[in-house]
């Protein structure tokens, strides 16, 4: 049957009139479909998600027994306490605990850091455009595209050379240099979209560079900052190649110690612990998402309708 | 008689562009100018020169009587309004009044003052809590002119401000923005496109093309006295009507017809037998009974037919070439119909046809 069909029996009781008011929410033969897909969708993506769950509240006896998608028959939080309180990486056995911490230092302090320069840039660079402003731009949007690989081994003897290399500063160091080209992309993409007249009037009124910046511009660029946030947040808690290369042993980031948990060769393999320690070192930016997801989109769309 | 704002032989380019080209002009204290043209000719460009927004490529400007080339410009001693309001967003209207006051560290008290003041100029005061969203179009401009108006300054750049605007709210705010000229008596400049706003507002008018000043004169010389057939063309709605011809002795001729120009009064003597241009104002040109009492007369049929309600425009032809005129709305006026038309020839303009100048 058609939807021209059902909607016209709908509406036959008032045709006499017409329609009026709210248009009614009519559960059509598409919309079923539509609908059937997405969860169908959502299940599928779902479903690793819900075996590392299960895994890792399951006992190392049930796990043998196979029955991957089995909810436990005795359910155990020992595999959550182990990896992170006791799980070894290598000699050590303090489990993630400490990673985490180095994670949580080295994103509290890389994010802030970044934003707020590459925020600088990208407001000197659309407002106070000086010579050779757009082409010190162009050299940093291309610095996005250099590959991660090639500029490693220099950065390490530059970084080694002031001693900075294996240290925390180090690691912020390199976690701000290579989020600057996208985060000042990003901000002089928003500020190029406000109306120029907004910063020639905060000039007639007598305020300099700090003043529009801090007064202005920064009041304004609430929703980009939050996209800025998350990318950078995310971006960082995820890393890790520049983790192992750069920070150092005392400063191991979570997931630096989730893969020596993971791929550590002496003993069984305790996949359970594994599960845990996984969930564990994901959930920072998947709470992040779920937290921001909102304002995410907001910020997105904000930059989408004036850009 | 020292000038309000004087700018001398000003040149800006972009790159290779050249935007104003030596530019010169002189506002007297207190005169409304209005910098009128088509768009692209530069009137932004010399407003944000006068602001301090732009820095000259070569020339001066004064402002008081100072040297201000190269002063900030908030130490102009200028306000000025944009046509997007540029309202600060975050702001609500009292801060965005008091924002420069604010900036310039001035006292609590005074600062309180003036932005009552303004508010009260304007008639915004009920609006001082909320934030500009929540304002219509027209109380933004508003509120973009208090924020000049607070500044307590002696000069006024107005950069197109009501031209966001509806109509019926542009016209109401156009005289609004002329009692507030007439109560605070500043030096306005004042840029539009608009040609009713520049006739009704100004005391002067620079008309500009590509950069450079055509014409700067009262409006009544700028309508009846263009000075080339650009300002010509450029003023009045519908504007003006152009016949081309030669002009032999003190007759304008065209194909089959020949107009006497006596009484016109030429600026430049004309020498020999020149082609030019006769423009005539349609609203200078008479129909039916008033069209007898006119020096030059003819007989000619109605092509086209536009009631505007309070006139009519119509559509003509005089030796081949097109002609409008505007008539009373009484007048019963029909395509096809014969009628008499007539105008005096000493109030039109006669042009060069190859410079376009007045002659
Ligand atoms: N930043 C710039 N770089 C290069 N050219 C520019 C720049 N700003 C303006 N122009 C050019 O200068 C000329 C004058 O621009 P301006 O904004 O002063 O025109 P306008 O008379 O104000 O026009 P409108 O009535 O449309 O506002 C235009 O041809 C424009 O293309
Ligand atoms: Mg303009």
């Amino acid at each position: 049957m058609t939807s021209e069909a059902l909607s016209s029996r709908a509406t036959g009781a008032v045709a006499a009139t017409g329609p009026s008011g709210p248009k009614p929410n009519k559960l059509t033969l598409s919309r079923v479909g539509v609908y059937a897909f997405l969860i169908l969708a959502a299940l599928f993506f779902l479903m690793p998600l819900w075996v590392m769950v299960v895994t890792s509240l399951k006992g190392m006896p049930e796990i043998r027994q196979g029955h991957l998608f089995n909810w436990p028959s005795m359910l155990t939080f020992e595999p959550w306490l182990k990896a992170w309180d006791t799980a070894c990486t290598g000699r050590d056995c303090n489990g993630l605990k400490p990673g985490f911490w180095n994670s949580v230092k080295i994103t509290a302090l890389s994010v802030p850091v970044s934003i707020v320069i590459a925020m600088i840039n990208g407001y000197a660079l659309s407002f106070w455009r000086y010579k050779g402003s757009e082409f010190l731009f162009g050299v940093l949007v291309f610095g996005a595209f250099v590959p991660y690989q090639v500029v490693i081994y220099p950065l390490i003897i530059g970084l080694s050379k002031v001693g900075l290399f294996a240290t925390l500063p180090g690691i912020v160091v390199v976690h701000t240099i290579f989020g600057m080209p996208i985060l000042t992309l990003l901000y002089r993409n928003f500020f190029t979209s406000l109306p120029v007249e907004l910063f020639k009037a905060a000039r007639v009124d007598g305020a300099g560079f700090w003043g529009i910046f801090f007064r202005i511009m920064l009041p304004m660029s609430v929703p980009i900052t939050v996209v800025a946030v998350i990318l950078q947040t995310t971006g960082i808690w995820n890393d890790f190649l520049f983790g192992t290369v750069f920070a150092g042993r005392e400063n191991m980031p979570m997931t630096v110690q989730l893969n020596n948990i993971v791929t550590t060769t002496t003993g069984i393999r305790e996949y359970n612990v594994n599960m845990a320690a996984t969930i564990l070192t994901a959930a920072v930016p998947l709470v992040v998402y779920f937290v921001s997801g909102k304002w995410f989109v907001r910020g997105i769309a904000a930059g989408a309708v004036k850009g | 008689m020292q000038h309000s704002v004087s700018i001398k032989d000003l040149s800006l380019n972009f790159g290779q562009v050249s935007v104003l080209k030596s530019l010169d002009l002189d506002i007297a204290q207190g005169e409304f100018i209005v910098l009128l043209g088509p768009s692209g000719c530069g009137k932004s460009t010399l407003l944000n020169c006068i602001a301090g927004l732009l820095d000259v490529s070569s020339g001066q400007i004064f402002i008081g009587g100072k040297n201000v080339t190269w002063e900030e410009p908030k130490d102009r001693g200028i306000g000025m309004v944009f046509q997007s309001y540029a309202l600060y967003p975050q702001m609500t209207v009292e801060r965005n009044l008091s924002f420069g006051l604010r900036v310039a560290r001035m006292k609590k008290d005074e600062i309180e003052r003036r932005v009552q003041r303004a508010a009260e100029i304007l008639q915004i005061e009920p609006l001082l809590a909320r934030k500009p969203v929540e304002l219509s179009g027209g109380q933004r401009q508003r509120v973009a002119i208090g924020r000049a108006l607070v500044r307590d300054v002696d000069v006024f750049l107005f950069d197109e401000p009501l031209s966001n605007l509806d109509a019926k709210l542009r016209s109401d705010l156009r005289v609004e923005i002329k009692r507030l000229h007439a109560r605070l008596k500043n030096t306005m400049i004042y840029v539009t496109h608009d040609q009713i706003e520049a006739m009704t507002l100004a005391d002067r008018i620079a008309i500009m093309k590509n950069g450079v000043i055509q014409q700067l004169a009262d409006p009544h010389t700028i309508y009846n006295k263009p000075v080339n057939l650009f300002v010509a063309g450029f003023i009045g709605s519908p504007s003006m009507n152009f016949l081309n011809g030669a002009l032999d002795g003190s007759a304008f001729a065209t194909e089959n017809t020949s107009i006497s120009l006596g009484g016109y009064q030429f600026t430049k003597a004309p020498s020999g037998k020149t082609n030019v241009v006769l423009g005539i104002r349609p609203e200078h040109i008479a129909v039916g009974e008033d069209a007898r009492k006119m020096p030059f007369q003819f007989e000619s049929e109605i092509e086209i037919v536009e009631p505007m309600g309070a006139d009519t425009i119509a559509w003509t032809k005089l030796g081949g070439q097109s002609v409008t005129f505007r008539a009373a709305s009484e007048v019963a006026l029909v395509p096809g119909q014969k009628v008499t038309i007539g105008f005096d020839p000493a109030r039109g303009s006669v042009f060069d046809a190859a410079s376009g100048d007045r002659l």
